[in-house]
């Protein structure tokens, strides 16, 4: 009998980009390994190479992006350099930072059914998942109305329904919510995190604000120059001295958690707060002993 | 410096996105729209600078009407930094970008270079100078977009969602320089989402929905009103959810800084073991 080997969804190793015209690469000597159900955190300063990371995923580079790609990239176990991203697409759908990159159809629902249409599915079917994933993004009511008329917070729903509607294996969302009301942001989180539950959607989020994201992530990766400086566990990564170093934004509860520590103040518990819910609790236990 | 007289706002495809809004923004003073998406912030901020007229009502800026002068007049005085930076830029190079609108003010061409640099360097642009902008990530657009506008040095400077892409160090730099800005005695005007940001600048807040301000106040009040807050689509920032819980053993929910937070806490502790 052949043992069954488990392979991973998408695997980096030793992979170098550098854009055409740069000089230094974007991306240096990554190696990486995601399973399918994952819901990772990608974060770290601003130019740390995210963005050009997520790109080889989804086959922009090598195929849009002129450049130079050394190493080997593979997504559900195809080599990216060797497939063109009209199938990749099939495999990782990704949401970028602004919106108005992606809208372009005059009606809402033609936007979210741009893609469907072009996978050559039947009718029904792509009535059914338009209509879910407008529903469940919760803009079924501006279906009929232009992307270019609505609000930026409006626009990232739409681009986040149309990339749900594909429903990929893997869902990379560089900052998608940065345009929302904290209310609408929150929902959104709620959204992908039940895809990613409920449908075991793997989750990729670029995003410097981790006070919203780092409770439903099972991973963080952090990236600086180029480079992946940490990868592991969100409570491991924001409590760590060096993750601070770096300059990722570490949620203001896990903050008041260690201002609190280092004044003295006896909190309890064997884990770091990275939720206020978290941090209350801990205060509360604290001043409520004897 | 800017007033705001029962203002409406219809766009031409009959959305009306302004709905009686009054509102008066001394010298000086720091102000943040904020507000669910929809709510007319952005159409609010673009009355300032005279991108939009008002169907009904007036807009002065330091006691001229809006209506009276032109947008180009108007921007030397307010600069308006657009949420999507992709809708300000379009030259070839950092460099020229944040030239194009000091020639047109017709700056000398020896200060111009002098601005362009100063601008560069304070946003930390300097190595990109002769890169595209559309080569630039969209954070460092968002930079660039900012550099451009304060190289002319307005009065008034009004940032839609300045801190959209931007990482933790750069938000920081950005909260010290709008302090720096206000030192120097300017209007600074900010829209935006990020409760987090504002609960570390603690400016005055204007919380808008539906086309109208449903509140106006310090941010320490607006922020830690939960059912204020529920109208406008915003969530209280994480250390006033964290003092809503311990409202219960006697504490007040009005906190929004984190250093704050550690003192009023540490200083309750300290009490209690002395007890």
């Amino acid at each position: 009998m052949v043992a069954e080997l488990k392979v991973a969804l998408i695997e980096a190793k030793e992979l170098t980009f550098t854009y055409a015209g740069r000089e230094a690469p974007s991306i240096e000597n990554v190696n990486l390994s995601i399973d399918k159900g994952e819901f990772i955190i990608l974060t770290g300063p601003s130019g740390c190479g995210k963005t050009t990371l997520c790109r080889c995923f989804n086959g922009l580079i090598p195929h849009f992006y002129n450049g130079e790609l050394k190493g080997e990239i593979t997504v559900a176990g195809l080599k990216v350099d060797e497939h063109p991203t009209y199938e990749l697409a099939c495999h990782v759908g990704m949401v970028f930072q602004n919106p108005e990159n992606q809208l372009f159809a005059l009606s809402v629902e033609k936007d979210v059914a741009f893609g469907l249409e072009n996978l050559g599915l039947p009718r029904e079917e792509i009535r059914k998942r338009v209509d879910w994933a407008m529903k469940i993004t919760g803009i079924y009511e501006l279906r009929e109305r232009a992307p270019y008329e609505l609000s930026g917070g409006q626009q990232q729903r739409v681009a986040i329904a149309s990339i749900l509607a594909m429903q990929p294996q893997v869902m990379v969302l560089d900052e998608p919510t940065s345009f929302l009301d904290p209310l609408g942001a929150k929902q959104i989180f709620d959204v992908i995190y039940r895809l990613n539950r409920e449908l075991g959607i793997t989750v990729i989020l670029v995003e410097h604000r981790l006070d919203l994201a780092a409770s439903y992530a099972t991973r963080v990766i952090v990236m600086s120059n180029g480079k992946i400086v940490m990868d592991g566990p969100p409570r491991k990564i924001l409590s760590s001295e060096k993750a601070k170093l770096i300059g990722i934004g570490i949620p203001k509860a896990t903050r008041l958690y260690q201002i609190l520590k280092n004044d003295g103040i006896p909190l309890r518990g064997n884990k770091t707060p990275i939720t206020p819910q978290e941090t209350a609790e801990l205060i509360v236990e604290a001043l409520s002993d004897d | 410096m800017i007033e705001v007289k029962n203002v409406y706002f219809t766009y031409p495809s009959g959305v009306e996105a302004l709905k009686g809004v009054s509102l008066r923004i001394d010298r000086g003073e720091f102000v943040a729209i904020m507000g669910q998406n929809g709510a007319g912030k952005t159409t609010l901020v673009k009355h300032f600078n005279g991108l939009l007229r008002p169907t009904r009502g007036e807009v002065l800026v330091d006691g001229v009407n809006t209506k009276d002068v032109s947008v180009a007049t108007l921007a030397r005085k307010v600069g308006y930094v657009f949420q999507n930076p992709d809708h300000q830029l379009f030259c070839e190079t950092a460099e020229r970008e944040i030239a194009f609108a000091l020639k047109n003010f017709g700056f000398e061409e020896e200060l111009i270079k002098k601005r362009v640099e100063w601008a560069l360097k304070l946003l930390d642009l300097s190595q990109y100078r002769e890169s595209s902008p559309f080569m630039l990530s969209g954070g460092e657009r968002k930079r660039l977009a900012l550099a451009s506008v304060l190289a002319w040095d307005p009065e008034v400077v009004i940032l839609d969602e300045p801190t959209i892409g931007q990482d933790y160090a750069q938000k920081e730099k950005l909260r010290q320089f709008i302090l720096q800005l206000r030192a120097q005695g300017k209007t600074v005007v900010i829209v935006t989402h990020d409760v987090e940001f504002v609960a570390d600048c603690s400016p005055r807040v204007v919380l808008m929905a539906d086309g109208k301000i449903v509140a106006d106040g310090k941010a320490e009040r607006i922020l830690t009103d939960p059912e204020l807050l529920a109208k406008a689509s915003v969530i209280p920032p994480q250390i006033t959810q964290i003092f809503m819980e311990l409202e219960p053993i006697g504490f007040s929910k009005e906190v929004v800084d984190l250093y704050e937070a550690g003192r009023i806490i540490t200083e309750h502790f300290k009490r209690k073991v002395r007890k």
